[in-house]
This record gives structure tokens, sequence and C-alpha cells, in this order.
């Protein structure tokens, strides 16, 4: 069978890739487009690690087929950042130590970004079950959620 | 509890296994020395004060 | 020191998605390793014919047991306790039988994880099935069925003459226990049970391995230890030390689950048959059945006391899973169990049991929080029964300095007591409780160990600052090694950078595990650094034509001792490290050393819940960790240490266990039914750090990463009991078994 040729937007950049059927978005990001920020974790939906946004939609990158990006806008850890500036987000993260190993961090931080965009101003039960779907192991959700909501004063601020 | 006279815990090791023969082996590997209170891995390496308490225990591991 | 540097070298490529993880690395040429497994929980391989997957277009090399060598089965101190390194490479692919469901039985490299895949498919393995074993009660009966018909019960006497699936007895005795029941006002004998849990590191295994053809072997590999890799990987496949490196990925959570090889090996050999580098990386479904849950177990404790809270006597006796091979464990479980206390007679028995599961790796306090939970929940009981307060009758009998401990030695300084005092006065403690809530409190100890740690630190030109270390930072640690290398050099912390080297540009470091890194490690850094200070005074001395006794070295500078008059100044090191060629050559230090004088950790934990009595769901309200952690080099880090121990402990308590099913397959190998906390679930934890220093070490440190698990499975489960006046004795207390409780 031969490959889907794949047309697509990555953090705002045109690219184009080869793929088989049943290869997922976050197989091709991985192993073909060497954006190895988004992790896989379980490969099944259920940890988040792999949380990109596709037409502005948060969604687990293992559960999307590669083929379905075709035309479509798609948004990475690695584009969260403006070159060298970091979002606030990741600033916040770093100053609150709120991430240990970091392996989460990546899917957590997409996650959170989306939804500062759709609400500027969560409490914390929001926070929690918004970022419900991303696991982490190492911090226990204190820093992280704490991070959110100093990360969401800095933008209201700025 | 024993009373031992020795300097450095390798002497000890020795004067025990004099004492009851088998000790030396039974305590190569998997075993840590605590004296008075503050453990170490290495046995053989460690002085003793006069008036030190000196104990075998399992080897310390963690996760 | 005790301020909190905004992140730390490396740690911004972690928020960035740059980092790289062991999953994370691509060579030239690479190909996909994988894995054929066992869907048996226990049986012997007949036959094994590989022909036809070797075949296969695309397939460059596959392995069996048969390609590795067939190790005695003998105890060798390796790095820094006994291994057998058989029971290491049988585990890693099994030789003559598989042990559990998920037991590795051969492996394939291929130029695709697709082909790769295929080629498992057409491995022939005629295996002849055998009764299976996993409940430890069952395992340790005489007519269970065998794993190993050459394991004999250590600790034993007589030596027994039949094989069992007890691998070994542990006893440990203080006093008299029988005499300290008698004279007991009162006696509490309760039974308890805990499951299987796994450490649940976001992170599968991840390995990239290299055998270049002058057979110069190179693994990149996410693991607590690239030193542990080196060693295992050299006598598994028996190669020279020196011929293999192994270089540090990052590590997506460890946690004591990434303290051993499991796929390295296998990687390593499909290099060298392929001559290609091979990638291999664990599905989620193989972390759960193929890497290194702990033990599940059954405790009976046994109390006596004064009726004015007094313990006089105790006893525990265990018995904790190994899964497939020896090493559960039993023994730190029997020397934490009462390790809070002062009892002055006490015995613990503790027995180590195979049963057809995945050999059991370390987590996080190995042994202690089944423990704890037994001992702490007892403990609940016997309050409620005297009518004390939970915390009164602690510090009654909290072990002190100088408190006899069941394994032996006195304690040395500790903070107990003080943790507790913390816990009395916490807002936490006097917050009104409503309608089906209920606190609990527990505490727990943990050794925390020292250990082999090597660190450099070399001076630039420009005066700023390496530090290099071998130990995998997984929880900010390198933060940490800066911190202390740039108190001691006496400059700004940004003008040190930590770095983690790889086996061959550093000496030896033990593992990153045991709550060793800030403290062991950390003493190397601080040798090392003080090394570096001795060695920038001498240089002063050169310049100014002085003795190396007459120069002060303070706050980065050297000073002329008091008392001189003539025209010298001060010498910062920038400067010094300026002239460094004109004054002897480049300035570096090291150190290597074996640290002892780790101080031991206390916790004690209030937890807060809410039981809904119809559907049988705890809610976790408030939670509050207080721990003795000596003292705190970044806060922050120290915080998320003892919050993330915590929920973990939590996931253990209410939802956490291996379901099987009656062939002995996992039946909940994915996240969504092997239930870990997420951020609904939790509430803020609050961290309170209490701080005893340690006198060991030159900044006062103590481990603090394990003892935080110890405590929630007893806090936790004497919350419920208070919550819904039904006590559950049997982990985890999920809906439905506290359901069924409630409606008894």
């Amino acid at each position: 069978m031969s490959k889907h040729h794949i047309s697509t937007t990555i953090n705002g950049e045109p690219v184009e890739f080869l793929c088989d059927t049943a290869q997922t978005l976050l197989d091709v990001l991985r192993d073909e487009l060497g954006l190895t920020g988004s992790k896989e974790g379980c490969g099944s939906g259920d940890c988040g690690a792999c949380s990109v946004l596709v037409e502005g939609r948060l969604v687990c990158a293992c559960l999307v087929l590669a083929a379905e990006v075709d035309r479509c806008a798609v948004e990475t850890i690695e584009g969260v950042a403006q070159g060298n500036a970091l979002h606030p987000l990741q600033q916040v993260f770093l100053n609150e130590a709120a991430l240990q190993c970091g392996i989460c961090t990546p899917g957590i931080i997409v996650a959170a970004k989306a939804l500062l965009e759709k609400n500027p101003d969560p409490d914390e039960e929001e926070i929690r079950f918004w970022l419900a779907g991303n696991l982490c192991r190492c911090t226990g959700y204190d820093k992280i959620v704490r991070a959110v909501q100093q990360a969401a004063l800095v933008m209201r601020s700025a | 509890m024993v009373e031992v006279d020795a300097d450095t815990c390798q002497a000890l090791i020795e004067r025990m296994d004099e004492r009851f023969p088998g000790f030396a082996d039974a305590i190569a590997t998997g075993v840590a020395v605590a004296i008075d209170g503050q453990i170490y891995p290495d046995p053989l390496q460690q002085d003793l004060r006069p008036d030190s308490e000196v104990c075998f225990l399992p080897a310390l591991e963690g996760g | 020191m005790g301020r909190y540097p905004a992140g730390s070298p490396g740690w911004r490529d972690k928020v960035t998605g740059q980092a790289n993880y062991g999953a994370d690395f691509s060579l030239p040429g690479m190909i996909t390793g994988r894995v054929l497994r066992s869907p048996h929980a226990h049986a012997r391989i007949v036959s094994i014919d590989t022909t036809e997957a070797g075949k296969l277009a695309g397939v460059r090399a596959v392995v069996t047991a048969a390609d590795f060598p067939d190790l005695p089965s003998e105890v060798v101190a390796g790095g820094e306790s006994p291994v057998n390194y058989r029971y290491i490479s049988c585990n890693a692919i099994a030789r003559d039988k598989v042990l559990y469901e998920g037991h590795a039985v051969a492996a394939v490299a291929a130029i695709s994880a697709g082909v790769a895949e295929q080629a498992l498919k057409l491995i022939r393995v005629e295996y002849e099935v055998l009764p299976h074993v996993i409940d430890v009660r069952d395992a340790m009966r005489d007519d269970a069925p065998l794993l190993h018909d050459n394991l004999y019960t250590e600790g034993v006497d007589p030596k027994p003459t039949k094989p069992s699936n007890i691998a070994k007895r542990t006893e440990f005795l203080l006093g008299d226990p029988a005499a300290g029941f008698a004279e007991s006002e009162i006696i509490l004998e309760r039974s308890y049970t805990t499951q299987p849990v796994h450490q649940g590191y976001i992170e599968p295994h991840a390995c990239v391995a290299s055998v270049a053809a002058d057979g110069m072997t190179t693994v990149w590999s996410s693991s607590q230890g690239q030193f542990m890799v080196r060693e295992f990987c050299a006598k598994l496949l028996k190669i020279a030390d020196s011929d293999i490196r192994v270089l540090p990925a990052e590590i997506g959570g460890g946690f004591g689950g990434k303290t051993t090889v499991y796929l390295e090996p296998l990687a390593i050999a499909l290099s060298r048959k392929s001559g290609r580098p091979v990638k291999m990386v664990m599905s989620r479904e193989e972390v759960f059945k193929a890497s290194g849950p702990t033990s599940g177990g059954v405790l009976q404790v046994k109390l006596g006391a004064r009726r004015d809270g007094t313990l006089v006597a105790a006893e525990c006796e265990l018995a904790y899973q190994a899964g497939a091979f020896p090493g559960s464990p039993a023994i730190p479980g029997c020397m934490t169990a009462f390790a809070c206390y002062d009892i002055p007679n006490a015995r613990t028995v503790g027995y180590d049991v195979v049963s057809n599961r995945p050999k059991c790796a370390a987590y996080r306090a190995p042994g202690a929080p089944m423990a704890a939970f037994a001992v702490e929940s007892a403990l609940d009981e016997l309050a409620l029964e005297l009518g004390m307060d939970p915390v009164e009758l602690r510090l009654k009998n909290a072990a002190k300095e100088g408190t006899r401990a069941l394994y032996g030695p006195k304690m040395p300084v500790i903070g107990f007591v003080e943790t507790l005092e913390a816990a009395r006065a916490h807002a936490h403690y006097n917050t009104p409780l409503k309608a089906n809530q209920g606190r609990g409190i527990a505490s727990g100890f943990w050794f925390n160990i020292g250990g082999q740690s090597s660190a450099a630190v070399h001076i630039n030109e420009d005066g700023t600052a390496e530090v290099v270390t071998g130990n995998p930072d997984i929880g900010g640690s390198r933060a940490s090694m800066a911190i202390m290398a740039a108190e001691v050099l006496g400059i700004d912390y940004a003008k040190v950078k930590p770095l983690i080297g790889d086996t061959a540009s550093v000496g030896y470091c033990f593992l990153t595990g045991g709550s060793r890194v800030t403290f062991a490690t950390g003493k190397a850094v601080v040798e090392a650094a003080n090394d570096v200070v001795q060695q920038l005074r001498a240089r002063a001395a050169k310049i100014w034509k002085c003795e190396v006794d007459e120069v002060i070295w303070k706050d980065g500078v050297a000073h002329p001792a008091q008392g001189q008059t003539d025209t010298r100044t001060q010498l910062s090191l920038a400067e010094i490290a300026a002239s460094a060629a004109r004054t002897g050559g480049p300035i570096s230090g090291k150190a290597s050393l074996n640290v002892g004088g780790a101080g031991p950790g206390f916790g004690t934990h209030l937890c807060d819940v809410e039981v809904d009595p119809e559907t049988g769901r705890v809610t976790v309200l408030r939670y509050t960790v207080i721990q003795d952690v000596g003292r705190a080099i970044h806060p922050g880090y120290v915080e998320g240490q003892m919050q993330g121990g915590a929920a973990q402990g939590i996931g253990w308590a209410l939802n956490e266990e291996y379901v099987y099913d009656d062939q002995g397959r996992l039946q909940n190998s994915g996240f969504l039914d092997y239930r870990m906390p997420v951020a609904s679930d939790l509430p803020m934890i609050d961290a309170v750090l209490v701080e005893v220093p340690n006198p060991a070490h030159p900044f006062g440190v103590r481990g603090v990463g394990e003892v935080p698990i110890v405590p929630p499975l007893a806090a936790v489960a004497n919350a419920v009991a208070r919550a819904s006046g039904v006590r559950v004795n049997d982990l985890p207390i999920s809906p439905p078994r506290l359901l069924a409780a409630l409606m008894k």
C-alpha cells in the first residue's frame, strides 16, 4: 500500500510528509519530523503526554492518525516559546519548581496554554479538571496547579 | 552484645571470626556496619574509638 | 542557600520539549527492536524456532537466551549490595522456563517497528503450560507449584531438603517479646494485605545501543544509574567495563523501577548481531507486565501496651511477593516496621516469596510502605481503644537520638518528635470535620543511604565553573550540586554549571536512588570544591610569594591572613583563574568517596477524607506532609519530593492494584484501569519542612525523596476508618471494597 502525502502547518510552518495509514500523528511528529517534544507515555490516550492542538482543539496525538491532519494546523510544545522567549507558562513552571522529571511537562504546558486561551482566569477546580487527562507521577500536581494560576495572573497583567 | 578489643573494623571482624568461625564469610557481602549510630556501607574502611558500639546490619538500598 | 534559583541548566529544555529522554535519541542507520513475550504465567519452554522470523525481509537480527552467557546462580557484591546476575539475565530473557505473563522470550531487530512486530509473529515457541501461583499465601503452601526446583529457603534451621517458593526467612529480635506481651495491659492483633503496585513512571523504558566494529559498545539509556547499566550489561554479556560506555538520557521518572536493566542487554545483543544501532522502547503494556512492580504482601501485627499508651512489646510477621526471582524488600520491611518507636521488646519476621509475576524492583522506600500501613493502622486502633489522641500516642513512644532500633544501632540525631509536634500545631489538625468526614494520622521512617559517589569541579579561564557528577537527575538534584559547589567556592550560583557525565567522563557513582544524591554526591561535590579552594589558596600564595596558611578564602576571594601588613591585595577566583596557566596550570578538583553517615528521615502525615456511603468513593479533602528534611538546599524541589511521594501513597491506598485473571494474566495493563491519581483527585498538598540538620553532612543534608511514600497508606486508611466507622485492612480501599465493608 502506498503512503499518504500529507500537507499541514506545524507551529505556523508549512510541512509536508509521507505516512502509512496506521501511523499516528505522534509517530510522525517524533519519528519522521524530529519533533520529539511530544512524548509517548501510553499510546492509548490515557496519560496526555502527547497533548497537541489540531485546528485549535486539544487532542492526544497518539489517538489521531497522521493522515487526519491533512490541511490542518497543528501546534506542539515546540511552538510554545517564541524563538528564545519562553511563554509565561514555561517561565513560571521553571520558577515555581512545577516539574521534576519533566516527561509530562510538554503535554501539561500545551494543555494549560489551551485552557488559558479559553479561560484567562480559571479557578483551582477548573484547572484540575482540565488537566485531569495529563498524568504526572512526580509532583502530586500541587505546584503545577499553582504555576498555572500564577501564569494566568502574569498573562492577565501583561 | 559482645565486647571485642579492636581499633579498626577490619581488626574487629578478624577477632570476631576467631571467636565465631565463619563470621567473616557471613558478613563478606551485603552487610553494612553502624558505628555509634552512623551507618557505613564499607565496614573494612572504618576506624573505631575505644568505646565504639558496632552493629552489623543488612546493606541498605533504596528506590 | 535555601533560596529558589529560577530553573537550572538542562531544566529549561524540559519546558521547551528539547530535553532528550531515552526514546528521543536517533543514530544514523538505527533499526528498531521488539520483544516476544510469554502469554503464559508459568510454562516450560520446550523449543524456540526463529528461522522464519530471521528470513523475513527487513529483519537484521534475532536473539534468544542462547545468545547470552549462561551465568551461574551466585550472589556477587555488585556496586552496593549483593546481586545475583543469573536472575537478572534470566529475567531479561527467559531460559528454560517462563515465569510470568510478559516474560521476554526472544527479541528481533528490524528496519521498522512494523517489520519487527511481523517477525515476532513468525517466531515459533512451544510451551508446556504449568500451573501457576500468584497470591503470596498460596505460593507459601507446601503443595504450591514451584517456580524454581533449586530454590531452598535460606534462614531456616535445619536446612530444608525440599525446594520451596519461600526464598528466605529473616528475623530481627530485640529484648523479650513474650515477656513484654505478658506484662501488657492491652494487646491488639490484626492482619493486613496489600496488592502489587507499579512505580507508575510516565516514561516507558527506552534505550539505544550501538556496538561498533571494534567491539566498543555505547548505550544511551534513561535509567537511574549509567554505572549500574554498564555493570549489569557487562556482566550479562561478558564485556569488560572499559568496553562499554553508557550515556545517561534525561529520565522520565524512576522511583526505583529503573534501578535495573531490561532492554539494554537485548539491544546490545541485537546490535552486535546486526552491526547496526538498535533502539528499543517498551509499550505501556510491556511496562506493566514486564518491568518491576513492587510486592503485594500479607502482614500480621501484634502490639502490647500499658493503659497509659506506653508500648511494651511489638511483633510483625510479613510475607512479600518477590515475583519470578527472589529479592522482595522483606528485609527493609522488617527493619522499618517499628523504627519510629522506642519499644523495648520487638520482633519482626519476613518471608521473601517468589510467585508468577514480574520480578519486583525497588519502589521508593522499598518494603516500608506496606509495613508502615500495618503498624500505623494498628496504632490508630490502639489509640481509639485507649481513648488517646493518635499524635499523643506517637509522641509518648517516639524514637529519639539514642533510641535502640530493632535492626541494631542506636538512632543518631533525628527529627521525628519535631514532625509530631508540628502536626499537632498545624491548622489542619484543628480544622473542623463534617458528616462522613474523617482525619487520619500516620508516621513513617526511611534510612536513606550514602554510598559511592564521585565529583569533579573544573574552573574555567573566566572564573566560571563546571560541577560534573554521575547521577541522573530526576528531581532537581543537579541544581543542588551547583548550589553547594557555589557555596564552597564563594561565587554566584549562576556561575556554576552542573553537568551529568557518562561512565567514561566521571568517576563511579552509585545509583540515583535511596535518597542519596543530594546527600552523598553532594558530599563528593563539597569535597571536590574544597579541593579547588585549596588549589586557589596555593595559587594566591604563589602570586603573593607567601605560605599557603597565610591565605584565607572567603566569599570567592583570597585574602591575606590577618596580621600581614604589606601591600598584598585581594585576588578573586576569576583573577586567579585568568592567570592559572602561569601559576601551575588548569585548576580542577575531584573527589571519590564511599559515603556513610546518611541521616534517617521521618515523616508525619495528616489526611482528611470524605466517604460517600452510597458508592464507597473516598475523596481526599486535605493533606499535609510534615517531614524532617535535615537541611533543604532547594526547598522547592524538597517540597516536590514530599508532595509527589504523598500522591503515590494516596494512589496505593485508594485505587492502585494489579488485577489478574485465573490464568495469571494481567487485566489492567494500561493507565485507564491501573488508576493512578489525576489532578482532579487531589487537593493542594501542604508540605511542612522541619529541619533537624544531619551532623554527618557539611550542610546538614538528609535524604528526602523516599520518606514521603511511607506514611500515606495508613494516613488514608485511618482517615477512612474514622470517616466511615468501618476499618478496611486490605488495600486498595477502592469503592467496591469499601462499599462491601460498609454493607456488612
